[in-house]
């Protein structure tokens, strides 16, 4: 493989939207074979970026060269043909159809008469599973796969095509951590190939396990590119927040003793006998692999899945949590790990997102009070500073973090004791990551209790003063904030230990 | 914001008006008839029940679903109300049974798609059907004339000049105005409709509120089947067929998305007027009314692509 040969280079690249410089001047150079992270907050201009690679988007100005030679996409298939693929989160496959049939879309095989060539397809779409070593029948519809092994056929679909650079945008967002590492070693062996991978992630280990090399952005700019040897951690975060963030998990004094919360013997979906208790300023971390029913246990609690057995005890008193509007009377709050579809409505205000857990509050006799609701939003976007145009703003045009940033203010205003998250920074990027950390450890200096679930474990152990750890439905084991690293929890939720 | 921008947002807001008054103008050329004040308070009175069904049908798209069994009610409600006049006399009973009617099949309605979790679509189709068979058998096919010159007020009389249809449509119109933009409860419509799942988590009744929505526009659908009754002084059994057409067309033409959560009220009764306008001047040109359904689909199909161009530039524009 030789070593400095430039497959893909991008000078001076600037793109405008209508009254935004979404690139101001990129220069990028991918080389051929090489796994190229590209990290940087979010608006930073990855995705503009990777929009205009593939094809998806024309540039303003500047030059882009391909193989040497200067290229100007006017379409997604125009880059395709070249070699250009790209991944995107929402996978592009059509359900009904095979596996086969998804892969060979654009240029499916007929025999001589004009009639469809089944076998043929079927044995090249083989092959190409073979490669990516696969084990799924060509013939099986794609809505009987797997997250991750559709993300194989995405794959599949680029290798038909003969990609020479593959773009992947947040490929491991919805897989186990087994899966990653299957991922990982397709990438790594794609690359041997000689195929380029252009890799998009927030997860910073990530990055630091695959790739080779790394390009930092940030207002539209590469600030760096560094060989992934020649960069520590905290070195990127701050080159991607362009300060430095030293304590990530800002440092908090605990000493609770007053129970807020006892749960008792707490049985539903996916949930077996569970008992807990939380305490007055506590932050309870949840841990447990997909299908430890972690997440479950948290929607029980809320009322969003219906509890079968079992009690909740709030402040020594039984407490009905039997439907959400329920719970949050009952003083719980809840933050959803899927915010796009449980925690926002994305086509409706910023204002309205925040009042709708509190109308109550804004209306007088049932009629709302705008100047009280237009009062409350603007106090909770200047205080968890919260980037919005104006708060008539749809939900739908904020950045992730803001969107959370949002329903914490929705959550907040209804001012709970207990608040229950579920993956609070899923999909935020790390500037806004460690503004949520300030008001989670705001709310607990206010005597709020926390219950964090989450599979960020550096987040879980950062913030927590105390880790359940489940697995199967249960709580395997309980670790104080000392005595808690990445390995015992692993080592619990996976089953090594303590049979 | 400059002035092109300004004037491209005053034309996405006021974009169902502004179709609206592009086919007065050349209704007004087309036939002088047209703008007489006769002609209008007529065709103003014939869209009154479209559009107050309307504004029920207006609540229904926003949480995200549909009312199929309008047109039904409308019949329903007009034969009982009919029956109970010729029979006792009393024009209050008469009334009340009527809306007795319609609360009742909202209630039927909601039960099956807000508590039993059916499909709107299905359900109000089911209910559509059953309904039209109650009105055939209840009247056995023939018509119930109406006598009482007072209920026939409702449809036909004037207060200061005003008929009274019109009067009602205000009232509906000013009262579903503020339900939806100024009260807790317009807040819980369009947040069901944008997202059911995380209304219900932000602690809102979906049940209970979209249950509601079925029972508002059954109200008004028999309240809207009174005012026909009163109007042609009888109750047919087909009286309402095809009605939730109309209503359903008048939402979509004032630009209220049907997948939910995003509209207004107001723009439903200009789509309203623009179906009346359009029936009024094809019969008034002498057109062949079995034409006139050919017209309004094709104006419904123009509307509805206008309504995206715009959605899709202001789209552009907000990026």
């Amino acid at each position: 493989m030789p070593e400095d040969d430039i497959i893909l280079k991008l000078d001076s690249i600037v793109k405008i939207f209508p009254g935004v410089k979404a690139l101001d001047g990129v220069h990028l150079e991918i080389k051929k074979g090489e796994i190229h992270a590209l990290c940087g907050e979010n608006g930073a201009g990855k995705s503009t970026l990777m929009k205009i690679i593939s094809g998806a988007h024309p540039y303003t100005s500047g030059n882009m060269y391909f193989e040497g030679e200067k290229v100007s996409f006017h379409s997604t298939k125009e880059a395709r043909d070249k070699g250009i693929s790209m991944i995107y989160q929402e996978f592009n496959l059509i359900p009904y159809l095979s596996v086969a049939e998804n892969i060979f879309l654009e240029a499916l095989p007929k025999k001589k008469n004009g009639l469809f060539d089944w076998k043929t397809l079927n044995q090249k779409a083989k092959e190409l599973l073979d490669r990516l070593k696969l084990n799924v029948d060509p013939q099986l519809p794609v809505n009987k796969l797997s997250v991750a092994q559709a993300q194989m056929v995405e794959i599949a679909k680029c290798l038909s095509r003969n990609a020479k650079v593959i773009i992947m945008d947040e490929p491991t967002a919805a897989l186990t951590d087994e899966e990653i590492d299957i991922l990982f070693s397709i990438i790594r062996s794609l690359s041997q190939e000689g195929i380029s991978i252009i890799y998009i992630s927030h997860r910073l280990d990530e990055i630091f396990k695959l790739a080779d090399r790394v390009t930092v952005f940030r207002d539209g700019k590469n600030v760096a590119t560094k060989s992934i040897g020649d960069i520590g951690y905290q070195e990127l975060v701050s080159m991607m927040v362009g300060k430095d963030i030293s304590d990530l998990y800002p440092h908090r004094e605990y000493s609770g003793q007053e129970t807020v919360l006892e749960a008792k013997n707490i049985t539903g979906r996916g949930v077996k006998d569970v008992s807990f208790e939380l305490k007055k300023g506590e932050i309870l971390g949840i841990a447990g692999l997909m299908g430890s029913g972690n997440i479950e246990l948290s929607k029980i609690l809320y009322g969003a899945i219906p509890m079968e057995k079992g009690e909740i005890k709030i402040g020594n008193a039984p407490a009905d949590c039997g439907t959400p509007r329920k719970a949050l009377r009952a003083g719980i709050g809840f933050v959803s790990d899927d915010r796009k579809n449980e925690g926002l409505i994305l086509i409706r205000s910023v204002k309205e997102n925040i009042s709708l857990s509190s109308l109550k509050k804004i209306c007088s006799h049932s009629f709302v009070n705008h100047k009280a609701e237009e009062k409350m939003v603007t106090k909770n976007i200047r205080s968890l500073n919260i980037k919005v145009s104006s708060y008539n703003q749809l939900g739908q045009n904020l950045s992730g973090g803001n969107q959370q940033k949002v329903v914490f203010a929705k959550i907040l205003e209804t001012v709970p004791s207990i608040c229950i998250m579920d993956e609070p920074t899923r999909g935020v990027d790390v500037g806004a990551k460690s503004e949520i950390y300030q008001i989670m450890n705001r709310m607990t200096e206010e005597g709020k209790s926390i219950i964090l679930v989450s599979s960020d474990l550096p987040e879980l152990i950062g913030m927590s003063d105390r880790i359940l750890i489940m697995r199967e439905g249960k709580i395997v084991m309980s670790l104080n904030r000392n005595e808690s690293n990445q390995e015992l929890i692993l080592a619990y939720a996976a089953g090594g230990v303590g049979e | 914001m400059n002035a092109k921008e300004k004037a491209f947002r005053v034309l996405t807001v006021h974009r169902t008006s502004i179709i609206l008054a592009l086919i007065l103008i050349v209704a007004a050329f087309l036939s002088p008839a047209f703008l007489s004040a006769s002609n209008m308070l007529n065709v103003i009175r014939q869209v009154s029940i479209t559009a107050i069904i309307g504004a029920g049908m207006t609540f229904v798209i926003l949480t995200g679903g549909i009312d199929l069994s309008v047109g039904s009610v409308v019949g329903l409600a007009g034969a009982f109300s009919a029956g109970v006049l010729q029979t006792t006399d009393s024009v209050p009973l008469a009334v009340g049974i009527g809306l007795l009617t319609g609360l009742i099949c909202g209630f039927i309605n909601g039960f099956f798609i807000a508590k039993c979790g059916i499909p709107a679509f299905i359900a109000t189709l089911a209910m559509m059907t059953l309904l039209r068979g109650c009105i055939l058998v209840y009247t056995n096919g023939t018509p119930i004339s109406v006598q009482s010159d007072i209920y026939k007020a409702v449809g036909k009389g004037s207060l200061a000049g005003i008929p009274v249809p019109i009067i009602i449509l205000l009232f509906v119109y000013l009262a579903a105005y503020i339900l939806l933009t100024h009260t807790a409860y317009g807040r819980t419509v369009y947040a069901i409709g944008g997202n059911r799942e995380a209304a219900r988590l932000s602690g809102i009744s979906v049940v209970k509120n979209e249950w509601i929505v079925y029972i508002i526009i059954a109200l008004l659908s028999s309240l809207a089947g009174i005012i026909l009754t009163a109007r042609l002084g009888t109750a047919a059994a087909t009286a309402g067929e095809g009605y939730e057409m109309d209503a359903i067309a008048s939402v979509i033409i004032g630009g209220t998305s049907l997948a939910g959560g995003q509209g207004f009220i107001l723009p439903t009764v200009i789509g309203a007027l623009i179906l009346g306008v359009l029936d009024n001047i094809l019969t008034l040109m002498n057109v062949n009314p079995f034409a006139t359904n050919i017209v309004k689909g094709v104006v419904i199909l123009i509307a509805v692509l206008a309504d995206k161009k715009f959605k899709d530039l202001s789209a552009k524009v907000n990026q």
